[in-house]
């Protein structure tokens, strides 16, 4: 018994994090009577928040090394006015063109990555003046205009569903066959690790807790697949959404780089001495956050089927509120890709749900802030509690 | 007889797994200059820490009596409250502010929270005249040098009503002007009836100022000198810091000396901010395999300077020299070249420099040398978790598991991770900067049997230590530094700790 009080305290933050998700998900459920949960609707959720996640990603990584990006809403802005120009007005073709909006995010990384990493300009003052630049060149390129409508090949990033190869009527056998797959084999990986933690004498999970969380998990993903499959399918936002999770996941907590991230977040100078090339380090964090924050911008326009000069107005605090509430610590360090996106769908859910029961965005912003501060205040409770 | 000013009596202060003081009495008369001396980590700053009230009364044991009364200090402000300040080391300024916004701070000359500049103008040129600095009041502290804003840091004290001065190693940054004008300042305020304390390595201005000398030794007072009816001889004052059995300290060790391993030639280093100012200056040393070299040297004599700006240029400007290892010259101009071509820096300062205290004992370990438990890409954590408990097993680091966090861990079994992580880089010349800094003697004995395997095994370790009977217990070499320039070398043999510490403390260089 011991090991599991000892193992609820030290992951209680992970836990509590996805408990609150739940209990959110269901206080809304009960609010909206019953339409939070709908086919349509959930579709909906994933499809607002994909670009939410995957700038969290970014924005993670940059948070553990221990800096911020603000300049990520305009980044979407200013790659979606590119995209529209490319498309819609000089007639590129459309996957050229999310080639070649993907690399001018990488540029855009890699500028604001110089100044932080080798200029040692904080990045806080950087991104800052990224925000104001990107969205002043986002007026400049769209000349204060809205530039649509996209092709339809183009709109299906944001808007497309998985094909359905069984053509079973009312339900998309697809979408409930791939969930059936991933739930097997994450159970499946989860059991390798076990076993080898354990020949390696490492702390375990007991063997109750273990089956109960394969068991939620699994549960879990079915659950989702079977809702969207009683709609339209898996939408092909959230395959690419789960590619990118399982990468970052497994950039984050099995490679080289990762660990030297999360090295030079936790102490900088430490990091250093063993040898770390801290500066270039730094600055491919950053050239990763522009290449999701245009990956994010490519969405969005897809989306909206325009590219709008206010287009992900606000959205960097969406991004790094899900980061924080996600258990990031603000000093560097710590982190985690899984805890960023259970934040994400945190804030995805209250958007979601207070729209549907007619909150204005006003209260909206109040709600979300005050949850913002109830995460961390947890963190900062635990953290004096030991 | 003159009154006592101040008695501290029995004094015992334990720190986790240390005791830093041992049943301490000290006594200082009025109106004197009393010098406190002993070797670092004697428990000089610590005593000071316990009468000042930075550990404040309920952590230690024993009385303390100020002008006859029993004080129980709950911090600083308490102790400065009825006159006693203390000025350390490093300096409390605040070098973006002018010297009058710092003289009054805390302290302020103000009404109900609004500050009356004028009065501060003018209070302050009074006491800037008492300490002798002849600056404008609205000078900013950081374009002054080190001399004196010493000065300034005196005039707050005595803005403060200072009864008792305690100086903690007040000259240790200063030349000799400067050293010799703040000597004369504290004659002076004695003859005003301010008594002091002075820390002091440098024995010379000891005996000029001090009226009594008293000297601590592995946290317990050896000996009380009055200046006054002896003459105390700076070899006196050696024997009573030093004077202690140091045979069963140390484990045993077969001598296995090979050819010259690494040397640097002709090393020279400017101060990364004053780049005028020289911290090595034309050094040359060597080390053989199997073979441990200390560099002796107060604090502040640039050893770790020295020693960083070897190891990858991790510190100082303008670097230039020659790095040879087994005779062939190597590039050691940043921290991966060094660590590929077998070079390891174990700091002084584990918390700060050595150590992710939020990470776990694995990913401390492992950190300088992912190479070797990964494809370059991925790491292979199974493999990880062989290696560092192999580490564990080795070295004997006490923990719950390889997934504490460093944090938790004592400062030895920190050390013994600071040093997996250096041995898993496989050097072949490892430094090792004051690796027994603030651990308990166990721990003390098994870092040492840890250097004595490493030589045994034909590795090269320079051990940078301030702890003489350190230097000569496990040391083959030990080479002499003061300020910045080797000023000495001889074989371990032939040191003793008087001598040794005569090359460390007297001016005049004595080149070999």
């Amino acid at each position: 018994m011991k090991s599991l009080t000892s193992f609820l305290k030290n992951n209680i933050r992970d836990y509590a994090m996805l408990i609150a998700l739940v209990v959110i998900m269901i206080l809304f459920q009960i609010m909206t009577k019953g339409i939070l949960f709908k086919p349509v609707n959930i579709t909906n959720l994933v499809l607002q928040n994909s670009y939410i996640i995957a700038m969290a990603l970014g924005m993670l990584l940059i948070i553990i090394s221990g800096w911020i990006d603000l300049s990520v809403g305009s980044i979407v802005a200013v790659i979606g006015a590119v995209a529209s120009v490319l498309i819609v007005k000089m007639d590129v073709n459309w996957m050229l063109t999310v080639g070649i909006c993907l690399i001018l995010g990488a540029v855009v990384g890699a500028w604001q990555g110089y100044w932080v990493a080798y200029v040692k300009i904080p990045a806080f003052i950087v991104t800052l003046a990224g925000m104001l630049i990107f969205r002043g060149l986002t007026f400049v390129i769209l000349q204060g205009e809205s530039i649509g409508p996209f092709p339809t090949g183009f709109q299906k990033i944001s808007t497309g569903f998985i094909t359905d190869f069984f053509n079973v009527p009312g339900i998309h056998l697809t979408t409930i066959i791939i969930g059936a797959i991933l739930s097997l084999a994450l159970v499946f990986l989860d059991y390798r690790t076990r076993l080898n933690e354990r020949k390696y004498g490492f702390e375990v999970l007991p063997i109750f807790i273990f089956v109960l969380k394969n068991v939620i998990v699994s549960a879990a993903i079915m659950g989702l697949c079977y809702i969207l499959a009683s709609y339209r399918g898996l939408p092909n936002v959230l395959v690419l959404l789960f590619v990118l999770i399982t990468f970052y996941s497994f950039v984050s907590s099995q490679t080289v780089i990762g660990r030297r991230i999360y090295a030079l977040g936790g102490n900088e100078k430490a990091a250093r001495l063993s040898g770390v090339n801290t500066p270039r380090l730094l600055f491919y964090t950053f050239v990763n956050m522009g290449v999701l924050s245009a990956l994010a911008g490519l969405i969005v326009t897809a989306r909206l089927n325009s590219a709008t000069p206010n287009a992900g107005d606000g959205m960097e605090l969406d991004v790094i509120a899900a980061c924080f509430i996600g258990g990031a610590s603000a000093s560097g360090g710590i982190g985690k890709v899984i805890g960023a996106v259970v934040g994400a769908f945190i804030i995805g859910v209250m958007n979601n749900g207070m729209s549907i029961i007619g909150l204005g965005i006003d209260w909206q912003n109040v709600v979300k802030g005050l949850v913002l501060l109830v995460a961390v205040l947890f963190d900062v409770y635990q953290k004096n509690k030991s | 007889m003159a009154d006592v000013i101040l008695e501290m009596r029995n004094i015992t202060k334990t720190f986790p797994g240390v005791k830093a003081l041992d049943n301490v009495n000290f006594s200082v008369t009025e109106g004197e200059i009393h010098a406190l001396v002993g070797e670092n980590g004697a428990g000089k700053s610590t005593l000071m820490k316990v009468l000042s009230g930075v550990y404040p009364h309920g952590t230690y044991e024993g009385e303390i009596y100020f002008q006859g009364n029993e004080c129980r200090f709950k911090d600083i402000s308490h102790s400065e409250e009825i006159g006693l300040v203390i000025i350390h080391q490093e300096l409390a300024l605040i070098p973006t502010m002018s010297i009058v916004e710092n003289l009054f701070l805390g302290n302020e000359q103000s009404k109900r929270g609004v500050i009356n500049w004028n009065a501060s103008v003018s209070k302050s040129i009074e006491l800037l005249k008492k300490v002798g600095l002849h600056e404008n009041p609205n000078t900013i502290v950081s374009t002054m040098g080190v001399g004196k804003q010493q000065l300034v840091e005196i005039a707050k004290a005595l803005a403060k009503k200072v009864k008792l001065l305690i100086l903690d190693e007040p000259t240790a940054s200063l030349n000799e002007t400067d050293s010799d004008k703040l000597l004369d300042l504290l004659l002076q305020l004695k003859s005003h009836g301010i008594s002091s304390i002075l820390i002091s390595h440098k024995l010379d201005e000891i005996s000029k100022v001090a009226d009594s000398i008293t000297i601590l030794r592995d946290g317990a007072t050896v000996e009380t000198l009055d200046c006054k009816t002896d003459k105390i001889t700076e070899d006196r004052i050696i024997r009573g810091m030093v004077g202690r059995d140091i045979t069963h300290r140390f484990p045993p060790r077969e001598h296995e000396i090979g050819e010259v391993i690494f040397e640097v030639k002709d090393w020279n280093v400017f101060h990364p901010i004053h780049s005028d100012l020289k911290v090595s200056s034309n050094v040359n040393i060597n080390v053989r395999k199997g073979e441990v070299v200390g560099l002796a040297g107060l604090m502040g004599a640039g050893r770790t300077e020295l020693a960083m700006s070897i190891f990858g240029r991790s510190y100082g400007k303008h670097i230039s020299g020659f790095a040879y290892k087994s005779g062939k010259e190597i590039d050691i101009s940043s921290i991966d070249k060094a660590i590929e071509n077998g070079i390891a820096y174990a700091t002084e300062d584990r918390k700060a420099y050595g150590l992710v205290l939020i990470q776990d004992i694995k990913e401390n370990i492992t950190l300088a040398n992912l190479k070797a438990i990964s494809n370059g890409i991925v790491i292979n954590q199974p493999k990880e978790m062989s290696v560092t408990s192999d580490y564990r097993e080795k070295l004997n680091i006490k923990c719950s598991s390889l997934q504490q966090l460093t944090v938790n861990l004592s400062g030895g079994n920190q050390q013994k991770v600071v040093l997996s992580k250096w041995l898993f880089a496989t050097p072949d010349v490892l430094i090792l900067d004051e690796p027994t800094r603030g651990i308990d003697v166990g721990a003390k004995y098994e870092i040492y049997t840890i250097i004595n395997r490493l030589a045994s095994e034909g590795k090269g370790i320079i051990l940078i230590s301030s702890e003489l009977s350190e230097v000569l217990g496990i040391c083959d070499r030990v080479y002499i530094v003061r300020e910045g320039k080797i000023v000495g070398e001889m074989p371990a043999k032939e040191a003793t700790p008087e001598i040794v510490m005569k090359h460390i403390m007297t001016q005049e260089v004595t080149e070999l």
